[in-house]
């Protein structure tokens, strides 16, 4: 149905807008920026920072643009004296409530609320006093919760809860004392935050941050005993230029490569070479239980956030779950079996950190089982940010750098493997490789384009020698929790489902570079730049399918055997756990409905 | 003989040793005509009037006599005691300014049985509403009546309802706003504990004219007795087919549930009322859309304040004209309030709309505690304001108060005096107000608490001028900018006790006195050398051993030791300790 279309005047431009629109986006759509802390486009909109106030003539008070929709006739005033000091006024009292330590912060020069102070022309700290206190919460392995920081937007709890639906944080207390954190005053580590780190990317300020591994990084990389070893994960590659200057979706791979090698690490390895391995290992997994009679639909497992919710909220999938583990931990583990023995060195001595776009992985890399090489496998977790600050902490222009390579046996990779990095395209590198695998016959063209695109939810029907098969593609947690809903009650029936953490997939994973400028995480067109470089790297490779990577089959020939074989079983696959989320006592844990 | 008491009081403040007098005076002429035995003689402490002279109250029958002089004790006993008569010159006749609409019932009828309550009128009004009307004459006789919510913000009751009415839903709700919250205000609390029927029967009726089948009761937990009542009365409407299906045969169905406040203030207001009943935290949300629009489970909902709901049987009963009869030309019909504070005679009122501020203070309250000079009156609670003494001949209606600065609020009215200061008044209520911050607007949570902090600093005596440009900086932003009208209004008592008593401000400021000797930092106690008679009453009550000195020497306060107490102030029989 056409929406009817509402006249008004924002100061003194007539504007034309459908008729649920709010104040701010009929602002927004003549160019007039009113400024905001609490609002985000993806998350429902709740008025509680009031940064946005404006002047509508009849009203008694200031409402809040981001929450008040437009009538006709409707006069609004958005850069009044009055309005200005109003604004001005709230952002002094969010800021007496806040530490004053921009320089030495986490988020200077990339703060909300250091901009917003900037824009609205704060130049003193008007009622400066007594401040509130919280100790700072780092029990997770993933992220860093400091409430002292806090401006109480909401946007973490609003993505946790809107986006994720884990709700691991919520707002407790009130008046002066309110505080955003888990429930019952639990920290992180015993909440059930699946530590995905969205709310880093919504938070305005350092309240919510990565837990540093920088330090550790840089402690072994001068360290002449250790032999440090890196990979990088595929959505990195066309993020980390954003730090630079660089526009989204700009492939910096090989220049990451030689900034990486300038950092310190001897080998450096791509994670798409194992994301190639792992569609070998999860390719014939689903074939067999496509065959077999196995457990169906199989859900891929390479995304962490997604692992710790199914254990956590959904334990009722967990046989569905292919057991390959993600391609990071596939490749932690033959860089201290088989690169070790290789290169014979002492995997004792090689320090392995990732690099990549997720804090999830942080967490993943710390489970206890991921020690398969008989070390812990991965040491390190880097987030796309933290790489980038690492880069600028050791004064390598990255906007000069030549482009490096990967360190064979573990640096090739085909077109299937970048996409890992956006949703669907797991689904899509899968099912190259299934169809011909069990077709015995060439693709006619490799790209399914039914299952790319950024919504939640995608469905498809791929016929595989007159086999249909039912594949369907979700990304955000919220999502999930509707599919998985749906598959209970039987309205949805698959037999291959692709499950991302994040909205978007890797590429919007918690661990990405802060969104520049006026561009809010989640943004449609940041995360589609970003996919478009994934797709692009894919489609500038020769070699466009897994089973076609020359080094799967090396690695397959020297060392792993076969597929599903005995070695593969101990390295590249794993089990999961039913998790019972502290406070809910483990003989109901079947039968209430956490999720 | 039946036996009798008579109690005695002298309701004089000045005259203090009379009523022995008048006790030996009765119990003389008791004894004379021989009636000590039947006849129980009381001096009591209170009687329920004020300088009205030696007054009597005369048991079993009720009869008050007023302004008695010596010469009137034989003709009492003789003619009323023993003869049973009435002397109609003596009798203390209640010339009230008060009108009871709303608490007619109160006092009168057993709040647990529905039979009292029908006979004293009730439920006619719904038989009416049944039997005879249309959900669109029920707005139009509420239109009318010019009924206006009693609940702070005036809001025209026909208006809310007949919103409600026009939206397009399966499913509505009205919700009974229990949720009283203002600190010494019980008005709703006294309606729902003494007359809950009044409150069904006008919650029924709001059902049948919005066409809904469902309300909630949102009482506050901390009301257990009200709860306990509205439960019966709900049990009872049920077994007597007034709620359930076709009420009264007709066919309108209509159930009511109880749902506890769990004793936040903020859940009063109508947004974060609805969050709470849904079970979410109780934290206001932007209006609009309205209740009425959008309200509880995202359906059509209108709440009403207990008032509002206990005046629409009389109002229906009446006719909206006869309602609309009483009142000024914008507030129509009575208003309950809880009047406190300085006032000889505090307790709930109910009072003509229209009727001043002076008359309910001075001829309904009796006036000012010790006869002290009034300051001002605040009223509407902890979101309301001060009224000072020069406009207490204003007509109280919701235009009226908040012209000054003020508000109706849900009715609290608090006197003060000479012996109050403005400043410890607004950092009491604007105290209440941070506590009770759901802490989800940036003006609301953290406006008042450094609003609190500099009226903090204000009252310990380490003020500057600057200040002041502060507080009026902060709750004007705290005013126009904050989400619900707790946070918009939270700022009023600073506002309006600033607007005018900024003197008094700037008293505390330069001067550092605090005239009214409440903010303990701005006041020192001192003895007077020449009244001081050495008796050494001081020295022994004093509880930190400040005072020094002996019977011989006489005695000095160490200003280093001394807790501001003020023991020693009391116990001087001298007034030889002085508060400067």
């Amino acid at each position: 149905m056409e929406k009817k279309m509402i006249n008004l005047i924002i100061d003194g431009i007539a504007v034309k807008v459908a008729e649920d629109s709010t104040i701010m986006q009929a602002a927004d759509s003549i160019g007039i920026h009113i400024p905001r802390l609490c609002y985000h486009p993806r998350l429902s909109s709740v008025g509680a920072c009031r940064v946005c106030v404006v002047e509508v003539d009849g009203s008694k008070n200031f409402p809040a643009s981001c929450v008040t929709t437009v009538f006709e006739g409707m006069n609004v005033k958005t850069n009044t004296p009055a309005i200005r000091e109003a604004r001005r006024d709230i952002v002094e009292l969010i800021l007496d409530n806040h530490p004053k330590e921009c320089q030495i912060c986490e988020r200077n020069n990339n703060c909300e609320l250091q901009q917003l102070a900037a824009t609205l022309g704060v130049e003193e700290y008007l009622y400066a006093g007594e401040r509130k206190h919280f100790p700072i919460d780092d029990s997770s392995c993933s992220i860093v919760r400091d409430p002292d920081k806090c401006i109480l937007c909401g946007k973490c709890v609003r993505v946790c809860a809107e986006i994720q639906g884990v709700n691991a944080l919520s707002i407790s207390a009130r008046g002066y004392k309110t505080n955003v954190g888990p429930a019952y005053n639990m920290n992180m580590l015993e909440s059930v935050c699946i530590n995905c780190g969205q709310c880093t990317l919504v938070c305005p300020t350092a309240a919510l941050t990565e837990k540093d591994g920088i330090k550790e990084t840089f402690k072994n990389l001068n360290n002449p005993e250790k032999v440090c070893v890196v990979q990088i994960a595929p959505a990195v590659r066309v993020a980390v230029g954003e730090a630079f200057g660089f526009a989204p979706g700009t492939d910096k791979t090989y220049e990451m490569v030689t900034a990486l090698r300038m950092l310190g690490f001897k080998v450096v390895f791509d994670t798409q070479f194992s994301a190639d391995l792992t569609i070998i290992e999860e390719g014939h997994e689903f074939i067999k239980r496509l065959t077999t009679g196995g457990k169906l639909p199989m859900f891929t497992s390479c995304s962490p956030g997604w692992i710790k919710y199914l254990e956590t909220f959904h334990p009722e999938f967990i046989e569905n779950v292919s057991t390959c583990k993600s391609p990071q931990q596939m490749m932690g583990a033959l860089i201290k079996t088989f690169y070790a023995k290789k290169a014979g060195l002492d995997p004792a001595k090689i320090f392995s950190v990732s690099i990549m776009p997720c804090t999830a992985k942080k967490y993943e890399c710390a489970r206890p089982e991921m020690n398969s090489s008989g070390f812990r496998d991965v040491d390190v977790v880097l987030t796309t940010r933290e790489l980038a600050k690492m880069i600028k902490q050791a004064g390598i222009k990255f906007q000069e750098l030549k482009p490096g390579q990967f360190d064979g046996p573990m640096g090739e990779s085909t077109g299937a493997a970048p996409i890992f990095g956006v949703t669907g395209g797991v689904m899509e590198a899968a099912l190259r490789t299934a169809y011909e695998v069990i077709t015995k016959k060439e693709l006619p063209s490799v790209d399914f384009k039914d299952v790319r695109g950024l919504s939640g939810i995608r469905e498809a029907v791929i016929d595989v020698a007159g086999t249909k098969v039912n594949v369907a593609v979700v990304n955000g947690l919220a999502n999930v929790h509707k599919l998985l809903t749906e598959i209970k009650e039987g309205k949805r029936k698959y037999h291959f489902v692709e499950v991302m953490t994040c909205p978007g997939g890797c590429i919007g994973g918690g661990g990405q570079i802060y969104p520049q400028g006026d561009l809010e995480a989640m943004d449609k067109e940041l995360y589609s730049l970003r996919s478009e470089g994934l797709y692009d790297i894919d489609e500038r490779k020769k070699l466009r399918k897994s089973h076609e990577n020359p080094l799967i089959t090396a690695i397959y020939k020297e060392f792993l055997q076969k597929p599903l074989g005995e070695l593969s079983h101990k390295l590249l696959h794993t089990h999961y756990h039913c998790a019972c989320p502290k406070g809910v006592p483990s003989e109901v844990r079947d039968t209430v409905n956490i999720g | 003989m039946q036996k009798k008491i008579i109690y005695l009081r002298d309701t004089d403040s000045a005259q203090q040793d009379r009523i022995n007098d008048f006790y030996t005076l009765f119990s003389n002429e008791l004894r004379d005509a021989n009636l000590q035995e039947p006849v129980q003689l009381v001096k009591i402490a209170d009687i329920g009037l004020y300088e009205k002279g030696i007054t009597v109250k005369i048991l079993p029958e009720n009869i008050v006599y007023s302004g008695i002089k010596n010469t009137d004790v034989k003709r009492i006993v003789e003619e009323t005691i023993k003869g049973n008569k009435i002397i109609k010159e003596l009798l203390y006749e209640k010339k009230s300014k008060q009108m009871r609409a709303v608490l007619k019932n109160c006092g009168y009828i057993d709040p647990e049985s529905l039979e009292d309550y029908i006979a004293a009128g009730g439920y006619k009004a719904l038989i009416k509403v049944l039997l005879e009307m249309k959900p669109e004459n029920v707005v139009e006789e509420l239109k009318k009546s010019g009924l206006r919510g009693r609940g702070g913000a005036g809001y025209p009751t026909w208006m809310k309802w007949n919103f409600a009415r026009g939206m397009n839903s399966p499913e509505k709700y009205v919700i009974c706003n229990g949720d009283e919250g203002d600190p010494g205000a019980y008005m709703d609390r006294s309606v729902l504990e003494g007359d809950p029927h009044s409150v069904l029967e006008g919650m029924i009726i709001a059902g049948y004219t919005i066409g809904s089948s469902k309300g909630y009761f949102y009482i506050r937990a901390e009301y257990p007795l009200a709860v306990e009542r509205v439960q019966k009365a709900i049990d009872q409407a049920v077994s007597a087919g007034l709620l359930g299906n076709n009420i009264l045969g007709s066919n309108f169905n209509f159930e009511l549930e109880i749902r506890l406040g769990a004793g936040a203030f903020v859940c009063g207001e109508e947004t974060a009322l609805i969050a709470s009943i849904e079970g979410k935290r109780g934290t206001p949300h932007p209006r609009p859309p309205y209740p009425s629009v959008k309200g509880l489970w995202g359906k059509p909902t209108i709440i009403n304040n207990v008032e509002t709901l206990a005046n629409i049987p009389k109002l229906i009963a009446g006719g909206g004209a006869k309602f609309a009869s009483v009142g000024t030309e914008k507030s129509k019909g009575t208003k309950v309030f809880a009047l406190t504070g300085k006032v000889k005679n505090s307790g709930l009122v109910e009072v003509p709309m229209g009727i001043t501020l002076r008359e309910i203070i001075f001829d309904i309250g009796g006036g000012i505690l010790n006869n002290r000079a009034i300051k001002a009156v605040q009223t509407g609670g902890p979101s309301g304001g001060v009224i000072p003494q020069e406009f207490l001949d204003t007509p109280v209606d919701y235009e009226n108060l908040s012209k000054l600065g003020s508000i109706m609020g849900s009715g609290g009215m608090i006197a003060i005096d000479e012996t109050d200061c403005l400043v410890d008044l607004a950092k009491f209520y604007l105290k209440f107000c941070v506590d009770e911050s759901c802490g989800k607007c940036a003006p609301c949570r953290l406006g008042g608490y450094q609003l609190l902090r500099i009226l903090e600093k204000i009252s310990e005596g380490n003020g500057e001028l600057e200040d002041l440009n502060k507080l009026k900086k902060i709750s004007y932003a705290m005013q126009k900018a904050s989400l619900c009208g707790l946070g918009q209004s939270a700022s009023n008592p600073v506002f309006s006790t600033i607007r005018y008593f900024e003197d008094e401000y700037k008293k505390h400021i330069v001067e550092k006195k605090c005239q009214a000797g409440k903010c303990k930092a701005l006041i020192y106690f001192k003895i007077h050398p020449q009244k001081c008679k050495k008796c050494g009453l001081c020295m022994k009550n004093c509880p930190s051993s400040a005072i020094l000195g002996s019977r011989e020497a006489g005695y000095v306060i160490d200003p280093q030791k001394c807790i501001k107490c003020g023991v020693c102030f009391d116990v001087c029989k001298f007034k030889a300790v002085m508060k400067e």
